[in-house]
């Protein structure tokens, strides 16, 4: 169950995607996100999911394995399209009581529904392909000016590596933890809302105390190696652009030109 | 009681990150026997026992409790899980209540077991493991590692189990915690003469208490057989990366040198009893 979360987890392949920058890939992605809010019509959907679906196929990330990220936002999903559905205003389609289905709440919902299912898989497409590891050095030497403001990068990237470091002990940890109390009986499947709800106390009270025991050793571990902090810290392998970096910057670019121009053409013509 | 037949498993099957864990795994697991599991780090011992309670589903064979498929659709793997306990590795797995005796009550009261029959189910197991009433209200968070681990095994024996396994039970502890948890498990055995199923990688634990010895390697079967005779093949074992007792080594050794034991022994008071016999002395 736990292991169909995809969201955060790396798939080691051997593809250009997963060798680009990882500043690219974070710059492609918030540009993808930015993009999904920069078109109004159904072209940008199309120009979009071609796109996406390119670079997927580029990746050579299965699409099969992509799907299995998104069974848990499903209800996301759906909640999302049934609000739409439900309560945009417009010409009704179809009328029982007091439930209006209207034509501007169907296009809506569809779109939202696309856009959110873009939005995770290209999200989730970039760290399919970029360890924890280079997605927060990346992080941190792509937002490395923001420390002239006083933003304290480099911890916050140290956090966010730690962070997604343990996401996959942790989550192996809850597997165990869940079949340890499974052993004792205990049922994660059956009862009530309320019942299933308080199953998880004896999950959740062992990851807990397992993870603050943790995160000591970490700390422990950490300044037994002289950790501190930013000042005068090296990195091992040190982010450096190859030519395909800058490839992938002008695709990019070109990306968002076609993105908005054709939008902007098949507005004109509607 | 127990038979597995041909049980395969694959973690992760169908993506990338395949692995296969278990390959053709048939055993037979019979009333009272007293068994126990070697094999060194990643050769699926720990896979292999979360099948027996129907924790994890093979990719291939079947498992059969009582002579019933336990995959089968009308069959309750939460009921097998009374009658196999499985205690794992870690007790910080499963320790979570705010005493040790309401810990303990978690795996009878899930039973849904009249009240005082969870209690009583409590004490007895606890009895069993050595814990003193003195520690029934404090916190399992604040005992001894090995005090964790008699609790850990009590929660489970507390459901009756007519099985109990056991994995790596004395792992991480200081000899004096390991003696506590090995003598509660001796304990167990002479108390409720139910079958004991024992993961180790220390083989002067396994030789010391278990009659039938299974060694695992790269997800496979390697022996299976009486103790003493598996451990006959201690050159064998050595090419797996495991080894025989010390002393198995000594007495080899010894009739290498042509001192005349009837055999290699696989436990001091054995190797002594030979000695005697052979020198005479008392």
């Amino acid at each position: 169950m736990l292991r169909d979360i995809t969201l955060g987890q790396y798939y080691p392949s051997q593809s250009v995607i997963h060798r680009l920058d990882p500043r690219v890939k974070l710059t492609a992605t918030l540009l993808f996100i930015v993009s999904m809010f920069l078109f109004h019509t159904f072209v940008g959907y199309i120009i979009a999911g071609i796109c996406l679906a390119t670079v997927i196929i580029i990746s050579k990330v299965p699409f099969k394995f992509m799907m299995k990220g998104l069974k848990t936002i499903w209800f996301l999903l759906i909640f999302t399209m049934f609000f739409n559905i439900f309560l945009t205003s417009g010409t009704p389609v179809f009328q029982w009581r007091f439930i209006t289905v209207t034509k501007e709440g169907l296009t809506t919902a569809a779109f939202m529904g696309l856009r959110l299912f873009f939005l995770i898989i290209g999200s989730s497409l970039m760290t399919l392909t970029t360890t924890p590891n280079q997605l927060t050095s990346g992080m941190e030497t792509g937002l490395r000016w923001m420390k002239k403001i006083h933003v304290p990068v480099h911890e916050i990237s140290m956090m966010m590596s730690i962070a997604l470091r343990f996401i996959p002990i942790l989550m192996e940890e809850t597997d165990r933890i869940m079949k340890a109390q499974q052993a004792r009986g205990a049922d994660f499947e059956e009862g009530k809302f309320m019942d299933r709800i308080k199953a998880l106390v004896p999950v959740f009270v062992p990851l807990f105390v397992s993870a603050f025991r943790r995160a000591n050793e970490l700390a422990m571990a950490m300044e037994a190696r002289c950790y501190h902090g930013d000042e005068g810290r090296t990195s091992m392998k040190p982010l450096r652009y190859a030519r395909r970096d800058g490839i992938a910057y002008l695709l990019l670019l070109l990306y968002i030109v076609v993105i908005v121009a054709t939008d902007r053409v098949v507005l004109g013509l509607l | 009681m127990l038979y597995l037949d041909k049980v395969n498993y694959i973690y992760q099957k169908g993506t990338a990150m395949e692995m296969p864990a278990l390959h053709d795994v048939s055993i037979e697991i019979r009333d009272g026997e007293f068994i126990g599991i070697i094999g060194h780090t990643g050769s699926g011992k720990s896979t292999l026992i979360q099948h027996l309670n129907g924790l994890v589903r093979p990719t291939g064979g079947n498992i059969y409790y009582n002579g019933r498929d336990i995959w089968d659709e009308d069959f309750s793997r939460k009921e097998l899980r009374t009658k196999v306990g499985l205690v794992f590795q870690y007790p910080e797995y499963q320790l979570f209540e705010t005493t040790v005796e309401k810990d303990v009550e978690f795996g009878p009261s899930n039973m849904k077991l009249p009240k005082l029959e969870v209690q009583l189910r409590a004490f007895e197991a606890l009895k069993t493991v050595g814990i003193g009433e003195d520690l029934y209200d404090v916190s399992p968070f604040d005992l001894s590692g090995g005090q964790k681990r008699r609790v850990a095994i009590a929660g489970v024996l507390a459901m009756k189990p007519e099985v109990i396994v056991l994995d790596e039970p004395t792992a991480g502890l200081d000899p004096c915690g390991r003696d506590e948890i090995l003598e509660a498990i001796d304990h167990i055995r002479e108390e409720r003469k139910i079958t004991v199923v024992l993961v180790s990688h220390s083989m002067e634990d396994v030789a010391r208490f278990v009659d039938r010895l299974i060694v695992m390697d790269h997800g496979c079967v390697r022996f299976d057989g009486p103790t003493k005779e598996v451990f006959q093949n201690y050159e064998e074992l050595e090419k797996i990366g495991l080894a025989a007792p010390q002393v198995t080594y000594l007495t080899a050794a010894l009739i290498k040198r042509g001192i005349p034991l009837p055999g290699i022994a696989t436990t001091v008071e054995e190797a002594r009893e030979m000695l005697k016999a052979v020198t005479g002395v008392k």
